[in-house]
């Protein structure tokens, strides 16, 4: 109600009057056509997307933390509630700090909430370790979303993908807190369910494991010291981020936003070419000095953050190119920087963050230069036929 | 100069309005490069002050005798002479931040603020208006350098001036330094933070 007591807190009203269902107010006059996938109905159905993700990554955490706690049986049900319970802090502080900082600002320029925190807030616990301090998480989620996304304008304005930053963020900043063999395994017991790791407790990743291997043939373990197969790391139940480990799931959810039409099938296609063209380069010229390089290009692809970050990071409509070509181009950049990144730089066990960043660095440039060669193309066709 | 300018507002105006940094956007290069703690900052900044103030009295002496089209290597000249003197005077006394300063203390030479302040002042105004001004554009370089580097050390390291500032008390309860801090791009936007602050308190700064 225009004018009324509460028209300050319009935007807050109507962010939630339009969270879930259509409001019956139409505008009166002219004529206004409105496709009923709205920004709000994309940003669900990635949420959808994500979901296989999530329900996994509740099961691997459960299952990761008995594993380390030397248990033997594995009962369906405490594991998931232990994942859910692990995980929950982390949504939760998520999408208040997140959510508070999007309410204050559209608040302050009396602006429409938009909702582009819905996918942020559930991206960024799919993409940490699950023993990341609660605080951590909040400091870099409120930087990302001021000075990603609210300083350049909002929602649908940032040049960086918001949840990646986050986790660039937690990655420079806390560097020993945010790699190394602690924070992937959730090792003590929460009310009661779960299992305590005994001291001492390793659980390194496999590309962390790779990183800090000196020399040799590659030799991967799970927690309990197997060998981890290419297949397992499909499936995923390997010691890894909380949502990314499971290849098999983003293809679920790779599935669902192809199928809808929201993720663009240019990008992942490339994506994918574009690492297992570096891998099996890297391949070729396997050496001791670069121990990823033993890695098969498939298997590098089913590692690590790379799936996650070609089906859910890389196809953010905002961030990535937007012409035909340019969305090629783009995607075989991500795909060749991340297994670049990944096997060349021992510092950094994982390059599809990375990659990604820069690729939304170079998006703008690759759709200018693709744009000014379609231009140079037609004028070229108009003098031949003027002459 | 067409219009007269009080020397009050020759040397107050670099403080905030026509601050060399976040206004002009000049010598960014070193406000990245020596902040990561204090004490190198306050160094550098009173060098800067130094040099600048020295180097447009010297210019403003010489201005009527330089031939305009070699003006700008004499500038040169002047500003290298009075940067390796600073140079060895830290050498000689504050051996550790010469150190730390290392390369950027002999950059001072390309730094933009200063060939910026004798091209635009040094060569058009009397010594005494080109000291005060040389002094207030060092000064608004050195504000602008001592609260990154503020922020950069507390934040970065929990320390200032090398003193443990954040108690220990913290970290047992699991604060951590933000790494971030060290590194050169958070001094970017911790420069922009201080411009976003200034912009919004000064709306006529304000560009459409």
């Amino acid at each position: 109600m225009p004018g009324g007591k509460l028209q300050s807190l319009q935007s807050v009203f109507e962010g939630f009057e339009t969270f879930l269902y259509t409001p019956e107010s139409t505008s009166q006059s002219g004529v206004h056509i409105h496709d009923s996938l709205d920004s709000k109905r994309v940003m669900i159905l990635v949420v959808l997307a994500l979901m296989p993700c999530f329900f996994f990554g509740m099961y691997n955490t459960g299952y990761q933390n008995l594993l380390a706690g030397g248990a033997t049986e594995f009962p369906f049900w405490s594991i998931m509630a232990y994942g859910f319970l692990a995980i929950l802090p982390t949504v939760v502080v998520t999408y208040v700090v997140g959510l508070g900082i999007e309410f204050v600002i559209a608040q302050l320029r009396h602006e429409e909430i938009q909702e582009g925190f819905l996918v942020t807030g559930i991206l960024i616990p799919l993409i940490c370790p699950i023993e990341t301090p609660l605080w951590m998480i909040a400091v870099a989620t409120a930087f990302s979303v001021i000075f990603v996304k609210e300083v350049f304008g909002g929602t649908g304005y940032n040049i960086f993908n918001v949840a990646l930053v986050t986790r660039a963020f937690l990655f420079f900043a806390y560097p020993a807190q945010m790699s190394g063999d602690h924070v992937f395994v959730a090792t003590s017991k929460i009310f009661g369910l779960g299992a305590q790791a005994p001291d001492g407790f390793s659980g390194a990743t496999p590309l962390g494991q790779i990183a800090t291997q000196t020399a040799g043939e590659l030799h991967l373990t799970d927690l309990a010291g197997n060998a981890i197969s290419t297949w397992q790391a499909f499936v995923g139940l390997i010691p890894g981020s909380f949502g990314e480990t499971s290849t098999l799931c983003v293809c679920i959810g790779a599935a669902i936003l192809l199928f809808t039409g929201i993720a663009n099938w240019r990008i992942i296609v490339s994506v994918a070419l574009g690492g297992l063209l570096m891998g099996w380069i890297a391949n070729l010229c396997a050496t001791p000095t670069y121990p990823a390089s033993y890695l098969s290009p498939v298997s590098q692809l089913c590692y690590g953050g790379f799936a996650f970050a070609a089906v859910f990071m890389a196809t953010d409509p905002v961030t990535a190119a937007r012409t035909g070509t340019g969305k090629y181009i783009y995607g075989a950049l991500v795909g060749i920087m991340a297994v670049l990144i990944r096997v060349y730089n021992n510092g950094y066990p994982e390059g599809a963050m990375l990659a990604v960043l820069l690729g939304n660095a170079l998006a703008p440039l690759i759709d200018y230069c693709v744009v000014q060669a379609n231009v140079n193309r037609r004028m070229r066709r108009l003098k031949a036929k003027v002459e | 100069m067409a219009e007269k300018i009080s020397n009050k507002s020759v040397m107050l105006n670099p403080f905030s309005k026509n601050n060399p940094v976040i206004v002009q956007i000049l010598g960014i290069c070193s406000v990245l490069a020596v902040t990561a703690k204090l004490e190198p900052a306050i160094v550098m900044g009173i060098s800067v002050i130094a040099v600048l103030a020295f180097s447009n009295v010297i210019i403003s002496l010489l201005r009527n005798t330089i031939p305009t089209n070699i003006r700008i290597i004499v500038q040169l000249v002047v500003v290298a002479g009075l940067v390796v003197i600073v140079d060895q005077l830290l050498k000689a006394y504050t051996y550790d931040v010469s150190k730390q300063l290392s390369v950027f203390i002999g950059l001072i030479i390309t730094n933009c603020i200063l060939m910026g302040r004798l091209e635009a002042f040094a060569m058009a105004n009397k010594p005494w208006p080109s000291f005060l001004d040389g002094v207030g554009n060092g000064i608004g370089y050195a504000i602008i350098l001592i609260i990154v580097g503020f922020f950069r050390e507390l934040l970065g390291s929990g320390t200032l001036l090398g003193y443990q500032v954040i108690p220990q008390w913290c970290y047992d309860h699991g604060y951590v330094n933000n790494g971030l801090m060290i590194l050169p791009p958070m001094a970017l936007i911790v420069v922009g933070c201080i411009i976003w602050v200034h912009r919004s308190r000064n709306k006529d700064l304000q560009e459409n």
